[in-house]
């Protein structure tokens, strides 16, 4: 039985715990709150380039001279995963959930004999997947020193993929990031990028004048929709992570109270166990007398 | 009212305005063309260079870097990679760091990538003069 200075030290180490973990909470969500106004000032610019490359590229998809980020290289041998983890810990399932969703796709493209690539932006998923995939990374995009994620980071991103893509080092790119659907639920979400996916029944924009011309929009238009896309996921992502933490140091909290309440009724329990021990010292001696 | 058309200007990162004008400048990537109400739909990529709003309660500027326009009879929207309101120093600061990045990708090109930087850098010096 641990003496009654062990427990009021252990008291006081999980008081302070709980502050630590209340005050991560708290700037959680004040950073969930601006993480999410990010993201919605985001979606008109997004929303409307989708609509306008999907338009486009339903009707120039059947031509040969379809840009190569839309028709592709025409084989898939190599893939490249991007993968968009968090910089820090300390956020629940997070970056675990993306990891393994990474790590499912990359194992089947493996057996299917093909070669796989993986690109890294942020440090938690460059740490869990170099234990078993680390032969396949390729590159690492570090945004530590990033507090706002902004276009430029996105842009930063694609340019390395573009670099990559126009060097033939891979064939088609995927991106796997946190889809934020609320404070309690992440879903991790793999798109792919390039090359583009035309979604089904989307019909062709015919009645656009284009200027210069469709293709030239077309070329002009394609990374920037990847940049775009990219973007978002980095936002949700960024949502995610705010949500996933505020939720993991709520349960945090909440744990430390319990463990609390636990250690100070035992201690109060010890503490009148010795009186009543002292007593019946004291009385048994009365009596002896 | 038929006589305006819904106009919407947006970055990757927000709206940077939104409401109803009379015409919209824009400078399209082969000339300046100006929307009005019951234009015909167009798709045009843009040139750096200056937007002018005619709005009801008068014009406002905005230098854009580049990005694409959609104009439908109804509604113009511009959805620009970079976008300030022309007014104030922002703008021109903004500018002159994107000119030296341009110059710089410019210097370091070759054949074709070369004259499109070049245009794009000759491009964004007139709008830079221009302010």
């Amino acid at each position: 039985m641990p003496s009654l200075k062990d427990l009021k030290n252990r008291i006081a180490s999980v008081k302070s715990t709980r502050k630590i973990t209340k005050a991560m909470q708290m700037v959680a969500a004040a950073k969930l709150r601006r993480a999410q106004d990010a993201a919605e000032a985001a979606r008109p610019y997004a929303d409307k380039m989708a609509d306008v490359v999907n338009g486009l590229a339903a009707s120039v998809a059947g031509s040969d001279t379809a840009p190569k980020l839309l028709a592709g290289t025409g084989s898939d041998k190599t893939h490249l995963l991007v993968v968009m983890t968090a910089e820090r810990g300390l956020c629940g399932g997070f970056n675990s959930s993306i990891v393994k969703l990474a790590r499912i796709h990359a194992n089947k493209l493996v057996a299917e004999g093909k070669t796989v690539k993986i690109l890294t932006v942020g440090k938690k998923g460059r740490e869990q997947l170099k234990r078993d995939l680390g032969a396949h990374l390729v590159a690492h995009i570090d945004l530590s020193e990033v507090k706002r994620v902004g276009y430029q980071n996105a842009a930063d991103v694609a340019n390395k993929v573009f670099d990559m893509f126009d060097a033939g080092e891979f064939d088609v790119a995927t991106i796997f990031f946190n889809r934020f659907e609320s404070v309690i639920s992440q879903v991790p979400t793999a798109t792919q990028v390039i090359p583009a996916v035309v979604p089904e029944g989307a019909e062709a924009a015919a009645l656009y004048d284009y200027e210069p011309s469709e293709e030239a929009i077309l070329a002009d238009l394609l990374p920037r929709a990847v940049t775009t896309q990219i973007f978002t996921a980095l936002l949700e992502n960024a949502a995610s992570e705010q949500g996933a933490r505020m939720s993991a140091m709520d349960n945090a909290t909440r744990n430390a109270g319990d463990m609390i309440d636990r250690l100070t009724t035992e201690y109060n329990r010890s503490r009148q166990a010795s009186i009543t021990k002292e007593l019946i010292e004291i009385i048994s001696g009365a009596e002896a007398l | 009212m038929a006589d305006m058309l819904q106009f919407d200007l947006v970055s990757p990162e927000r709206k940077l305005a939104s409401g109803l004008a009379r015409a919209v400048q824009i400078p399209g990537a082969d000339g300046d063309l100006t929307a009005m109400p019951d234009h015909a739909p167009t798709i045009t990529t843009l040139r750096p260079g200056v937007l002018v709003v005619e709005g009801a309660s008068g014009e406002d500027r905005y230098v854009v870097t580049g990005g694409f326009a959609e104009i439908s009879p109804e509604a113009t929207t511009v959805l620009a990679e970079r976008a300030y309101p022309a007014a104030g120093e922002e703008a021109r600061a903004a500018l002159q760091g994107i000119l030296e990045e341009v110059r710089g990708k410019a210097g370091a090109a070759s054949g074709a990538d070369k004259d499109v930087l070049d245009k794009a850098a000759d491009d964004l010096a007139k709008v830079i003069d221009g302010l």
